[in-house]
């Protein structure tokens, strides 16, 4: 008998049926009776004192129901989730700090009349010295965009693990470069939308495209000056998150303000230029990284000093900075590392987590860097990364504690490629072709701070179907479907009896929401303690009527068997009706909630385990360059996910299918072109900024490989991010072995290549 | 001023005032309110308001309403035989795991419903360019590609 019959099948998502239909509802497709629609008023300037803002004439305007700005706010800030120093106004108090900030907002009958009115809306400003480059806001002198942040460092980490320039007397080969990377923009297809509803118990009902609901959840009565139970959030389906629909934001608070001035439901969608332009981004970096190896490819030490430019608020922050840092520990066995990370606000768009937070930009600079190393002490490129490769046991220096660990299986099956190089065949003189791996070790639902605790439950409905109850929200990823899965394992049932309830703060458990990959994890522990606990609930009743102990009964197949004597057995939704409806009328609802054992790192100096377990993985990428034009084709790419337990390989290889997509895009494509004056996005367009469509992507072969986690559900961990963080440097360091070139600002375009291979000439 | 128009979406024939300057994709959504079509960018880029329009896959968001009056216009919700029976593509995309955030999905579901109907045996390479004008942030395109090619030899 097969050991489980939900678990590990490649079955439909549990929404898929209504997103193909068309029939799922995103916050933009909702409304109400009597729905006023919002438009915010954003700042033309990067750097502006607000002197006096006229809302007269806006008012006036026929069809305006409410202009508010500021001045009708408590002064609540946002942001800073981790030290909840928030500094980010939903509408700017005394300035406005870059191109987009919002300054004001409407609320009319229709989205005209608020363009309209947007327009009768007269601020004066008094323009103030802007400054965009994150190294020259570091200066003395730079305009300093908060009060608070000397050098407009907004948070900076340093670390110290063991002795780095002993590592480096010890090696054979020590290199220093610098890598940087650009704005990268999260690019989901749906834009950010709110829709918000006061009524007269001073209660706000609130849908929008959260990816974690209740950050707004916490945030928004404060920022109103509500109770925080006076709050409901309800989660429609959300079109993509990938770390950008994490926070509130303006809209999210304006839409409920808005509804308390007018007593009227309000929406606010905004424009993808808005999102585009305005929206939150990946962290922009400038780094330096030295690295020691012997030579026999030993890693000795690494330092690194990273420079991210934050933008103008501190967002999730402090989470990047330390994430930047700490990742240098892995996935290699590194016994000396230095870190001096700093987060620094400009006058630029805000940047936040992105999937893979923080994390594709170093293993970009260290995975390229260790491709140039290993040329020079002629080694291959796979067998260094074998050879530091961290194993199930390890402890690295600033403290993970690695459980299991797939990472060498995953570097052999990668290797496996090498025999694509005997297909290649004759080239043409103008084209060269190369491979390239990058490995990677990620976090799997990190304590970031506060509490970790997910919740579940789980009902069982009276025709034996069940209602999985979760706070963890699906953007996309697939996780409703996973936590289905988990559920109607451990009750033995099809996943074909599980409904699907989204979070709704109002009846949902607690959970912080959807990041740190932490979702099938932590969540889908504490749906497999609430499924166990319906279980054990429904095994007393089942005992008793099948004569046995409650522990013998198995649940599988929807029958109900004991396990030596399966002659004596009953149909699940028998067992269930029994349950409900006998005298006592039993109400069957699991319960469990699940918080690994962490505690919070030291984001200072990085101290601590911040997982309870790490995801780890290998890629290899096949490239072409054409030598004459400098295009890259990536060809090929061949992703080896240690995912614990693949829940869903479908489901798996969909995320590692997608995180390929995006790391090919921040490789080769996305770039977000600013304004050198007003560092405003002069691409804010999927015309101009260029995400990968069908025709950019390789073929792909994707394969889960299998540790089965000792604490994860099933044995699984994440799946959704970790992949995203090698496959820049699988790309770079294809072009690498093709060229013999190393590109490193992203993206690697026709232009640089073209630059770099007349410098070769050169030389 | 608004213009009175007749539209005829799903079969059905609606008579609708709206301004000349409204485009296709808000009158589906705002009066006839079929969601299913959807705003991903309203500039063009992103394919997630396709729609058939005789047949043919094209942008709902760059067009006019009144502009297609003459035209039978097909939306996602208009796919399907009835609610118990998926169109074969709808079916695919369901069994192969084509769909995550599902934004992209009635868009990409229309492109290729014109594509096959003009090419019933695409290429992978056909197929790719087929749905290049349709972006999809969370998939790599991989299980698109795959459903698309299931549903052609369904
Ligand atoms: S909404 Fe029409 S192409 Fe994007
Ligand atoms: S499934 Fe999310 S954009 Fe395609």
């Amino acid at each position: 008998m097969e050991e489980f019959t939900v678990v590990g099948k490649r079955l439909p998502r549990v929404d898929a049926v209504v997103k193909a239909t068309g029939e799922a509802m995103y916050a933009a497709d909702m409304e109400l009776p009597g729905m006023l629609h919002g438009k915010m008023l954003r700042s033309p300037h990067p750097h502006a004192r607000i002197l006096n803002i006229d809302t007269g004439r806006a008012e006036r305007l026929q069809g305006v129901k409410a202009v508010v700005t500021a001045k009708d706010t408590l002064g609540y800030r946002y942001g800073d989730l981790i030290l909840g120093k928030g500094d980010e106004p939903f509408l700017a108090t005394e300035k406005v700090r870059f191109v987009g900030d919002e300054v004001a907002a409407v609320a009319a009958v229709d989205e005209d009349t608020a363009e309209e009115a947007l327009q009768l809306i007269d601020v004066e400003y008094e323009l103030l010295p802007a400054v965009f480059d994150p190294l020259e806001a570091m200066e003395e002198g730079a305009p300093l965009l908060h009060e608070h942040a000397a050098n407009n460092i907004a948070c900076k980490s340093t670390m110290r693990f063991g002795d780095v320039e002993a590592g480096f007397r010890r090696s054979d080969c020590v290199r220093e470069d610098r890598f940087e990377t650009q704005p990268v923009c999260h690019a989901f297809l749906e834009p950010h939308a709110a829709l918000a509803t006061y009524d007269s118990t001073g209660k706000i009902t609130f849908w929008g495209s959260k990816q974690s609901p209740y950050f707004t959840y916490r945030n928004m009565p404060r920022a109103l000056g509500l109770e925080l139970s006076k709050v409901r959030i309800v989660q429609p389906f959300i079109g993509g998150g990938f770390g950008g629909k994490n926070e509130m934001f303006s809209l999210d608070f304006t839409a409920a303000l808005l509804s308390m001035k007018t007593g009227k439901p309000v929406k606010i969608v905004y424009g993808q230029e808005e999102v585009l332009s305005a929206g939150r981004q990946r962290n922009p970096t400038i780094m330096d990284i030295k690295t020691g190896v012997g030579k026999d490819g030993t890693i000795m030490a690494i330092k690194c000093r990273i420079v991210a430019n934050g933008g103008a608020y501190i967002s999730i922050g402090r989470m990047t900075r330390y994430l930047m840092g700490s990742v240098l520990a892995l996935p290699y066995r590194v016994p000396n590392l230095e870190y001096d990370g700093y987060r620094v606000y400009t006058n630029n768009q805000v940047c936040c987590a992105q999937r893979g937070h923080g994390v594709p930009q170093v293993r970009y600079a260290a995975e390229s860097q260790l491709d140039m190393i290993a040329r020079e002490l002629d080694i291959d490129p796979l067998d260094i990364r074998l050879k530091n490769a961290l194993q199930p046991g390890d402890n690295t220096v600033n403290g993970f504690r690695i459980t299991s660990c797939g990472l060498t299986e995953c570097l052999q099956k990668a290797g496996e490629i090498k025999k694509w190089r005997e297909e290649w065949g004759e080239l043409p003189p103008n084209k060269k072709r190369g491979i390239g791996f990058g490995a990677y070790g990620f976090v799997s639902g990190p304590r970031v701070a506060g509490h970790n605790t997910a919740g579940a439950m789980v009902k069982v409905h009276e025709d034996g179907a069940i209602s999985v109850l979760t706070g963890a929200t699906d953007s996309g990823q697939g996780s409703d479907s996973c936590l289905s899965q988990i559920a109607a394992e451990v009750l033995g049932l099809g996943l074909d009896k599980v409904r699907l309830v989204m979070p709704d703060s109002e009846v949902t458990p607690l959970d912080p929401g959807t990041f740190g990959s932490r979702v099938t994890f932590v969540s889908g522990n504490a749906v497999w303690i609430a499924a166990d606990d319906a279980r054990k609930q429904l095994a007393e009743v089942g005992a008793e009527l099948l004569g046995a102990h409650p522990e013998e009964l198995v649940f599988r197949n929807e029958q109900v068997f004991v396990r030596d004597d399966p002659e004596k057995n009953m149909p699940f939704t028998k067992l269930v009706k029994s349950a409900c409806y006998s005298g006592t009328g039993r109400t069957i609802m699991g319960r469990g909630y699940f918080a690994p054992e962490l505690e919070v790192p030291n984001y200072e100096t990085g101290e601590g385990n911040m997982s309870a377990t790490y995801s780890f993985g290998a890629q290899a990428a096949e490239v072409e360059v054409d030598t004459d034009t400098g295009k890259i084709t990536v060809t090929r790419m061949k992703v080896l996910h240690d995912c614990g337990r693949a829940i869903n390989p479908m489901h798996v290889e969909g995320q590692l299918e997608g995180s390929v997509c995006g790391g090919l895009g921040q490789a080769l494509l996305e770039d977000k072109i600013k304004g050198k004056d007003t560092g405003q996005a002069s691409n804010p367009s999927f015309m101009e900024y260029k995400l990968p469509s069908a025709v950019d992507m390789p073929d792909i072969e994707s394969e889960a490989v299998e540790t089965i986690d000792p604490v994860g559900p099933f044995g699984a961990k994440e799946s959704g991010e970790g992949v995203q963080v090698s496959t820049v440097p699988a790309i770079t360091n294809a072009v690498y072995d093709a060229l013999g070139v190393m590109v490193k600002t992203l993206p690697v375009t026709p232009e640089k290549i073209l630059k770099a291979l007349e410098k070769e000439n050169e030389e | 001023m608004k213009q009175l128009i007749s539209l005829n979406v799903n079969g059905e024939t609606h008579e609708l005032a709206v301004f000349p300057w409204r485009t296709l994709q808000e009158v589906i959504r705002e009066e006839l309110k079929l969601t299913g079509t959807k705003k991903g960018c309203d500039t063009g880029d992103c394919g997630a308001c396709t729609v058939l329009l005789d047949g043919r896959a094209v942008l709902s968001c760059l067009l006019l309403a009144v502009r297609c009056q003459d035209a039978e216009i097909v939306t996602i919700e208009g796919l399907a035989e009835s609610k118990d029976r998926l169109h074969p593509l709808q079916e695919a995309f369901v069994n192969h795991g084509a769909i995550q955030c599902g934004f992209c999905t009635p868009g990409v579901i229309l492109t290729a419903k014109a594509l096959l109907d003009s090419n019933p045996n695409p290429t992978k390479e056909e197929i790719r360019v087929g749905i290049s004008g349709n972006l999809c942030r969370c998939t790599g395109y991989a299980k698109i590609i795959e459903a698309i090619q299931a549903a052609q030899s369904a």
